[in-house]
């Protein structure tokens, strides 16, 4: 499908957040609160096995005892965690074969968030599964994927008839302490994605998770695990919106990546929560842990487009525990009127022949904080280790902030490690250029915005990138003087 | 005891000695108030993540030494840069050493702190800088409190000082050990020019603590040069905390040479309050052993048109560590900023280690900010070029490193200081290059 123009100023003059609206699907919701025995609920709802009970029994006591982190360049009300629903599932989820079966009303929803299931069933070649209010409602292609192997379902499912795998790397990359948000996620994290691809198999197509935030004071937790094991390859997208709601919504998801010998897992996301009105009321607090470990060989790439949410708080990170691994980290970043950022990646240099490209690139405007915090670490047996970093910030108007916190930890005296950073606005030459040639301003700077991130769009699958493109030019709208 | 009771519980017996006017009482005890609550920094504190004062507070420092100590020019005379006219101030065990300074107040002043806060003829000055510019962390507070003697340095309106200043701290060791609390105050006027070097220099191996605070002002159109040589023995640590306050068309250099010392703590900071401004930060760190240099810089971009530029190399040799924090804020209304920030590492061994943390935090839109970091190692490939021609490889590793440093080196405006770097960098890398650079 071609995207032209024309269609970009349709879609200027219509759109604030096109997935603002709300779906009327009776859904089951717990009372709001936090305590042992929400906990163990949650727990008994997904008819989950004792040690999982327990493993999130563990994870509830130790959040309890810790603190939300401050140290992050963003500002902003604390969640009441007493004063949110930590578990709500569309009503009535009976198991389902084909999408035929599946409650019209939601199936429309899917088609307002773009990804109707069917012609992508068809034409896309992507296997969907989509995670409304923390409940995994729909995957696609099971048997397809089923022939090869694969193992692509909810990780409610998985806990059932994946225990010994799921045991096996459920918290091996994220621990449960590892930090509040991964603690409170580990506590009461209802659903997510479990993916698993057998030894030497290159999985056919593109994984992909959608996940919503449905119903009103309601917090979503998921949890997605993707193993990729010895030589296998995955590419795997994540996309998000929610409805438009004066309240703050809490998004606290953690990502857990394990590349084995010689694997490569790809993931993208393209996250467009629900950034607040023009005045900074309401939008979901986006607080994500995210993080892969690579073995020998292996290699795992985060692509990230990052245009929604009120305050995002997400580093996706590479553990480069195995020789020769590879991490990867591309990212862009947009806020515009109140909404704040503070992303960015960590790379762990513990193997040898190690080596990282780190490229952000940060766009604020309106009155909106976008930073940059990463860091690169070379520990001292990590010989010949490698980095390059580049962080760019693009600053449109002058009530908005664009900052940058790299953080640079070398231990190795054969590492090269190169980081460069830059701050810029959009050249009044390049957009006069464009005036002159008949280009409006806005449309202009949609040009000049899409050619800074460039390096980046690239990196995304196709059918990602056109999407990514629109939701830049469309965050953007407005910010024009 | 531990050394924050004791130094809170001196501050009577020193307040008693000191015999001041009431202003100055009022901002020390206000600092000492401070310094209570605050106490020494900890690891926990963002802006000390890599560098823990705890071994070096650890010791019995003494505060006031009461004995005067006089040293021989004899056996000083090779920390001075002795082949240049130039005023002194010199101080030995935190007392001024008439003997030793060469001090003057025809047109301009330079000389002690003592008699500035206490004469009546300095009091506008103080009154209008004094404690301005210096931020109320605690190890600064600590310095407020305590704050007597150092330097005082006033150039009036359209006056170029025509030799440069010297500043000399020593430690001679007649105590076990000793914490020295240096406050300088330099103050250029209007279109007025001066070139400043400071030296702290411990002349035995007992420990020495020096935590000192320096508040330089740069009115409209002056220019002030600062070298910092910091090549003190391996037991004595330095918490250099320097504040300079820039106004329109002024240009600050600051180059620090950190190559001695047990632990080095740079806290550079400017504050750009005019337009047109620019400022200059450059270092070079050259280490090993257990050495720790710590380079804290903040460049404060408040007003529009104005530049700052960054250039800092470091090569750190066995189990040196070094720590290099880099900030730049640039303010909503400094449009049209230029901000440059490089920094250079070397690491020759695989026990040495570098934390690089290259900060901007920027809320202009049309400004240029740029900051660049590497970490690397010598070119193995120039190496061997010079050593197929006949250059050892010692040598040939000297020459690269000279290369590497050299553009911190090249601006050095007063030739004698850049021969005696020369020196310095020759001998800490241990061999004798007879060339120029």
């Amino acid at each position: 499908m071609k995207y032209t123009e024309d269609d970009l100023e349709k879609e200027l003059e219509t759109q604030e957040y096109k997935y603002g609206f709300y779906t009327d699907i009776e859904s089951e919701t717990f009372a709001k609160g936090l305590n042992e025995e929400v906990v163990i609920a949650i727990s008994k709802k997904k008819n989950e096995p004792q040690w999982m009970t327990d493993w999130r029994l563990e994870a509830f006591r130790v959040w309890e005892k810790m603190e939300e982190p401050e140290w992050a360049n963003v500002r902003y009300e604390k969640p009441k965690f007493q004063d949110i629903a930590y578990y709500s599932a569309p009503k009535e989820k009976p198991k389902l074969n084909s999408l035929d079966e599946v409650d019209p009303e939601l199936l429309d929803t899917f088609k307002r968030l773009g990804i109707s299931l069917d012609e992508q069933k068809k034409l896309a070649n992507v296997a969907v599964d989509i995670v409304m209010d923390s409940v995994s409602v729909a995957t696609t292609f099971k048997k397809t994927l089923g022939e090869k192997g694969i193992i692509f379902m909810p990780i409610s499912e998985a806990i059932q008839e994946h225990p010994a795998l799921v045991k096996k790397y459920l918290g091996s990359v994220v621990p449960t302490t590892d930090n509040f948000y991964a603690a409170l996620n580990s506590a009461v994290f209802s659903d997510g994605s479990f993916c698993y691809i057998p030894k030497g198999v290159r999985c056919p197509m593109e994984l992909s998770t959608y996940f919503r935030i449905n119903e009103g004071g309601t917090g979503q937790f998921e949890r997605t695990l993707v193993v990729a094991d010895k030589g296998s390859f995955v590419s795997y997208l994540e996309g998000c919106t929610a409805p438009s709601r004066d309240e703050n919504q809490l998004h606290a998801a953690v990502v857990e990546l394990i590349a084995l010998d010689d694997a490569e897992i790809k993931y993208s996301t393209v996250q467009n929560w629900y950034p607040g009105n023009k005045e900074g009321k309401g939008g979901v607090y986006n607080f994500v842990t995210k993080r892969g470990i690579c073995e020998n060989n292996a290699k795992i790439s985060w692509t990230q487009v990052e245009t929604g949410s009120a305050v995002t708080w997400k580093y996706p990170s590479c553990i480069l525990k195995g020789n020769n691994s590879v991490g990867e980290f591309y990212s862009i970043a947009v806020t515009n009127n109140h909404q704040q950022a503070d992303t960015g990646t960590k790379m762990i240099h513990l193997g040898k022949n190690t080596k990282s490209t780190i490229i952000s690139k940060g766009i604020s405007a309106g009155h909106s904080q976008n930073s940059y915090r990463g860091l690169v670490q070379i520990n001292s047996r990590a010989e010949n280790a490698r980095n390059f970093s580049q962080c760019d910030s693009l600053l449109m108007g002058n009530a908005c902030g664009a900052h940058t916190f790299p953080y640079i930890e070398v231990k190795n005296k054969s590492a090269q490690i190169e980081h460069e950073a830059t701050t810029s606005k959009i050249g009044e030459e390049q957009l006069f250029y464009c005036n002159q040639r008949g280009i409006d301003t806005e449309k202009a700077i949609a040009l000049i915005v899409n050619g800074f991130s460039k390096e980046v769009l690239n990196k995304l699958p196709m059918e990602f990138a056109v999407e990514a493109q629109k939701l830049l030019e469309i965050s953007l709208e407005g910010s024009v003087g | 005891m531990e050394l924050k009771e004791k130094i809170v519980s001196s501050y009577v017996a020193f307040e008693n000695k000191v015999d001041m006017n009431s202003d100055i009482h009022e901002i020390r005890s206000k600092a000492l108030q401070n310094f209570e609550d605050l106490g020494f920094p900890t690891k926990k504190l963002e802006a000390w993540k890599y560098t823990s004062l705890n071994a070096v507070l650890k010791e019995d420092y003494s505060l006031f030494p009461e004995k005067e100590n006089t040293i021989e020019l004899a056996d000083v005379k090779k920390y001075f840069i002795d082949d240049i006219d130039a005023y002194k101030l010199v101080f030995i065990d935190g007392k001024y050493s008439s003997f030793l300074s060469e001090t003057t107040h025809d047109t301009f002043d330079v000389c002690l702190m003592s008699s500035a806060l206490a004469k009546p003829k300095y009091k506008a000055v103080i009154e209008n800088y004094f404690n301005k510019i210096a931020k109320q962390d605690n190890l600064t507070s600590l310095n407020t409190a305590f704050a007597n003697e150092g330097a005082y340095i006033y150039i009036p309106k359209n006056v170029e000082v025509e030799k440069p200043i010297q500043i000399l701290n020593f430690t001679t060791g007649s105590e076990a050990a000793i914490l020295l609390q240096p406050r300088n105050l330099i103050v250029v006027e209007q279109n007025a020019h001066v070139q400043i070097i400071e030296r702290h220099q411990s002349l035995t191996s007992h420990p020495a603590l020096t935590n000192a605070v320096t508040e330089i002002f740069a009115a409209k159109d002056a220019t002030v040069d600062l070298y910092k040589i910091q090549n003190d023995a391996t037991n004595a640590s330095l918490i250099d905390n320097t504040y300079i306050e820039q106004k329109s068309n002024s240009v600050v250099s600051v180059h620090t040479f950190s190559f001695g010392g047990n632990i080095t703590r740079n806290n550079l900071n400017f504050y750009q309050r005019g337009e047109h401004i620019d400022s200059i930060l450059k270092g070079i760190t050259i280490i090993e052993g257990k050495q720790h240099v710590d380079h804290h810089t903040l460049v404060h971009h408040i007003e529009p048109n104005c530049e700052s530029h960054q250039d800092y190399k470091g090569i750190y040799d066995e189990r040196a560590t070094a720590v290099f924090n880099g900030k730049v804020v640039v303010d909503k209304e400094a449009q049209k900023t230029n901000a440059y920030q490089q920094n250079n590492n070397i690491l020759i061994s695989d026990k040495a280690t570098i934390n690089a943390k290259p900060q901007l935090e920027i809320f202009a839109d049309d400004v240029k900010c740029s900051h660049g970091c590497t970490i690397g190692q010598l070119d193995d490939a120039a190496l061997f070029y010079m050593q197929q021609r006949g250059i050892p490889r010692k040598e040939g590793k000297a020459l690269l490193m000279y290369a590497f440093a050299n553009t911190v080196l090249e601006s050095v405006k007063i030739p004698e200081v850049k021969q005696r770097i020369t020196k310095l960098i020759a001998e800490k890398l241990g061999v004798d290059i007879g060339f120029d650079l």
